[in-house]
């Protein structure tokens, strides 16, 4: 057995380590001089401070959500914060079932109602239209001028729905004034409503919804065709009802077409904003209305996604709303590194303890594992922008523990060669080779774990599951990168190849009989390992041997007699490798 | 450090050897009379003292508090939601938690302001709390399912691994074992359960089969020709790997809990209930129960469902002649 590939392997795998790690410092090096990340990881919001909502959305009947129609109700969220002014909000979905919204501060009761209320998308007819801004004073129509209606209205045309206190307040409403608009957003579908059209700067009197925004079945934006087939240049909007829609809709367009001036018109009306007040210009019986006029390709297609997304009967209930305080977050991230370098150091300490020297070996790995987990969080923040939680920062420290556990697994493996009389360098070699199996597996059952608390978390389990998850990659890496190689170099040392009392690979202490030392000569350590082990050792060796059932007796003695046969088989093996 | 050493070696050449499997009767009954306490306690008890996340509320805490008097706490309440009951606890050095039924989203933001004015803090220092009252349960949904989809998957990945199906069964019933006591011990000693808590349970999962697979590799490679050797049976084999993974049993658990008692440890003491807390909580006891399981329950456990195989009857009938 050459022991000089393994060397050569070793000094390979560090070297990679160090590349990746060059590259790694260098990027974020390069990010944060040019102001494109800082130099800690993003935290999220129960470190920073904040507001965190989680919406479960109600969904009508037993209709069942899936993934598109939460994206498309993340998109709405999206668009109603963003309009409320509110920046830096981050919306999320979880565990294909909720929405998660947070956002710095404190959000106000407006922004919350905003983000609560469901996308109820509906069409109703228009009944009257006016100037966008409130009329002036001086202009409103006298009261014995205001419509009186004469009876109950027929249908949703029908202008006996606009009463002399409604007409009034239609005059009053101001389309430029916020507060007036949100008043238009939770109307009542039976009843008419005033709303404003902000692409034409015109405010409408609707009457009730005739038909809601979940009998869309799709909509979508294309060029039209002229009557020949040929492609006019003209962008339109197709809308497709479902089948009841169909026939609500075709009924509408049979009574609009006789109708004139703005009652010819029918509104989509999404969170009581008037979307697209189309005119009815022929009774549409498939179902599939064409909205034409002057659309450019972005403008109809962003209708029609609105339309889609409009579709979307949901709204949310606030499962769980945290507003955390900056001192809190701050308080429970200095708690949490706290406790982070107290693990380390405790681990620090029991590993000098277990493995002396060696342990060194543990704390070195432990230090780069930190520093490389430190790098991807940065790094995963400015990529991907990944936030560092809580209950992150516990996985982290539980990671710890973990990382620590890979090596005593490979250490005692290598104590397991040396008690079979190994030399070192082989030992580790040997050791190496089982402890990696077992290593790849209990790592594997560890990612296992972190992907599927992942996939199915809700709340802030996810923040944990990843840490945990990217520490148990870490480890390999620096298992496989630095420990491993380390230990075979350390291996060849005269230090740890004498095996040092304070190496922690002491064979002595290790019950070795003969140790092989190289060039023909056999060094005895049982004699002086007696003398090394001193009086406490020896009592307790007695004492082990005095406890000895008959049966443990005769299979020790059994044990002896088998062992050189044994050493020689393992020796062959090593031959093949 | 020698004594241990010294000890790690008997019990790897079988000078000194412990019997986990030869006792499996005994240890199979005391993991099982456990179980049945898990179950029974908490349905004596009714049921387990489960973390406002489960029964919906509202919850605060104010920090950097100068007066720590649970008066003003509960009088800050009840001034803007007169009838409602609220729990005022000092939690940790200056922080003091309040806890309310649910109430308005109106009423959470008002009390919130009223807790920093009457403990005269900044109104940063209040963190408020609101949740459902389908929280808790869609939590313990998720946590369910993963448990469920987890367990599946890791038979299957140990199956596969180990090629037999007896040691992925032996592991999975281990696991059972630890979560049933170890929520039993929540049962008994009334710790809160709460989402983080919950989190704590299904690591504890992945902690207790890392712990199973590493001592099976060992059983797996001193059994892995054992009809050529006339050494040992099948069942001292067995005994042999989980006596010579003590050593490094003892060492990983103590590695895994030291962090964790840290975590702990600064938890309750700086910051009171939350989510550290509570997840350490379970690792801490989780761990423990973790490490005793693998050698008590899935080790014996993986010799007991072989006893019966042909291999293994054979070859001790071999033994017990010679």
């Amino acid at each position: 057995m050459s022991s000089i590939r393994p060397v050569k392997q070793a000094r390979k795998a560090l070297l990679w380590l160090l590349i990746v790690f060059i590259i790694a410092t260098g990027v974020l090096v390069a990010g944060a001089a040019n102001g494109k990340t800082g130099w800690g990881p993003k935290l999220a919001l129960d470190l920073e401070g904040g507001t965190e909502m989680i919406l479960a959305p109600r969904v009508q009947g037993d209709q069942e959500i899936n993934q598109e129609q939460l994206d498309q109700a993340v998109e709405i969220i999206r668009q109603r914060v963003d309009g409320s002014g509110v920046s830096e909000a981050e919306i999320t979905t979880q565990s294909g079932r909720n929405v998660v919204v947070s956002m710095p501060g404190t959000p106000d009761q407006a922004t919350r109602e905003l983000i609560q209320a469901s996308a109820a998308m509906e069409f109703r007819p228009v009944l009257v239209s006016g100037s966008y801004q409130a009329t002036p004073k001086d202009q409103r129509t006298a009261k014995a001028d205001l419509p009186k209606p004469n009876g109950e209205p027929k249908n949703a045309s029908d202008t006996n729905w606009v009463t002399a206190d409604l007409y009034q307040k239609f005059e009053a409403f101001d389309c430029t004034n916020e507060e007036d608009k949100k008043s238009s957003e939770d109307a009542d579908p039976a009843k008419p409503m005033i709303s404003c059209d902000e692409s034409v700067g015109v405010k409408y009197i609707l009457g009730p919804q005739e038909i809601p925004g979940d009998q869309i079945s799709d909509a979508y934006a294309q060029l039209a065709r002229g009557v020949n087939g040929s492609v006019t240049g003209e962008w339109v909007v197709v809308i497709e009802f479902n089948q009841q829609g169909t026939k609500t809709f075709a009924d509408t367009t049979q009574r609009l077409i006789a109708l004139q001036g703005a009652q010819n018109q029918f509104a989509i009306v999404l969170d009581g904003q008037i979307i697209s007040a189309p005119t009815t210009n022929a009774v549409i019986s498939d179902g599939r209305p064409q909205i034409s006029g002057g659309f450019t390709q972005e403008t109809s297609q962003a209708l029609a996604e609105q339309l889609k997304y409009g579709a979307l009967p949901i709204s949310f209930d606030i499962q769980s709303e945290r507003q955390v305080s900056a001192t809190l977050g701050a308080d429970q991230l200095t708690a949490g590194l706290i406790a982070g370098i107290i693990g380390l150091v405790l681990v620090f300490i029991y590993s000098l303890f277990q493995y002396r020297a060696l342990g060194l070996v543990t704390i070195a790995s432990l230090l780069v594992s930190g520093v490389l987990t430190y790098l991807s969080l940065v790094l995963l923040g400015w990529g991907m922008n990944y936030r560092l939680s809580l209950a992150g920062v516990a996985g982290l420290i539980v990671a710890i523990g973990l990382i620590a556990d890979s090596f005593i697994v490979y250490f005692e493996r290598v104590r397991d060669e040396l008690r079979e009389g190994r030399p070192l360098a082989s030992a580790v070699d040997i050791g190496w080779g089982r402890a990696k199996r077992t290593i790849l597996a209990s790592k594997a059952v560890n990612v296992l774990a972190a992907v599927v608390l992942y996939i199915v978390a809700v709340g802030n389990v996810r923040g944990f599951a990843f840490t945990l998850g990217l520490t148990a990659i870490i480890d390999l890496v620096v298992v496989y990168g630095l420990t491993h190689p380390t230990l075979v170099l350390l291996a060849r040392t005269k230090f740890f190849a004498d095996g040092h009392r304070l190496s922690g690979l002491d064979p002595s202490l290790l019950g070795v009989e003969p140790l092989y030392k190289g060039a023909g000569q056999v060094r005895r350590f049982g004699e002086n390992a007696e003398a090394n082990r001193g009086k406490k050792n020896a009592k307790a060796s007695d004492e082990a041997a005095k406890r000895m059932t008959i049966a443990e007796r005769r299979r020790e003695e059994a044990a002896q007699a088998i062992r050189p046969g044994n050493a020689s088989s393992k020796a062959q093996e090593e031959n093949n490798e | 450090m020698n004594k241990l050493v010294t000890w790690g070696n008997e019990l790897y050449t079988g000078k000194r050897s412990y019997p986990f499997t030869s006792k499996h009767r005994l240890w199979f009954a005391i993991a099982g009379a456990m179980v049945i306490l898990s179950i029974l306690v908490p349905v004596v008890k009714g049921g387990f003292n489960l973390g406002i996340d489960f029964r919906g509320g509202s919850e605060f805490t104010v920090s950097d508090v100068q007066n720590t008097d649970i008066k003003i706490g509960e009088h800050a309440v009840t001034s803007v939601a007169s009838g409602a009951e609220a729990t005022v606890t000092n939690i940790a050095p200056n922080t003091m938690r309040v806890q309310t039924e649910r109430l308005s989203d109106d009423e959470t933001l008002a009390i919130a302001a009223s807790l920093a004015e009457d403990y005269g803090v900044s109104s940063d220092e209040v963190t408020s709390n609101f949740i459902g009252p389908t929280w808790g349960q869609d939590v313990s949904r998720q946590a369910l399912l993963g448990l469920f989809a987890f367990v599946v998957l890791v038979g299957l990945l140990m199956a596969a691994y180990f090629r037999t199906w007896k040691m992925s069964l032996a592991a999975i019933v281990g696991l059972l074992v630890v979560i049933f006591v170890t929520a039993g011990i929540y049962s008994v000693t009334g710790f809160e359960i709460t989402p983080s808590a919950i989190i704590g349970f299904l690591t504890i999962l992945s902690y207790s089969l890392y712990d199973t697979v590493v001592v099976f590799d060992k059983v797996r490679e001193n059994t892995k020709d054992f009809t050529k050797q006339s050494k040992r049976t099948f069942e001292q084999l067995v005994n042999l790997a989980v006596n010579q993974t003590l050593v490094r049993s003892i060492n990983t658990s103590v590695v895994a809990v030291l962090p964790v008692a840290s975590i702990l440890f600064i938890g309750s003491y700086m910051l009171g209930a939350g989510t550290l807390k509570d997840l350490s909580l379970a690792l801490f006891v989780g761990i423990i129960i973790s490490a005793l399981s693998t050698l008590f329950v899935q080790a014996p456990l993986y010799q007991w469902l072989r006893r019966n195989d042909s291999d293994v009857v054979e070859h001790s009938k071999k033994m017990a002649v010679a």
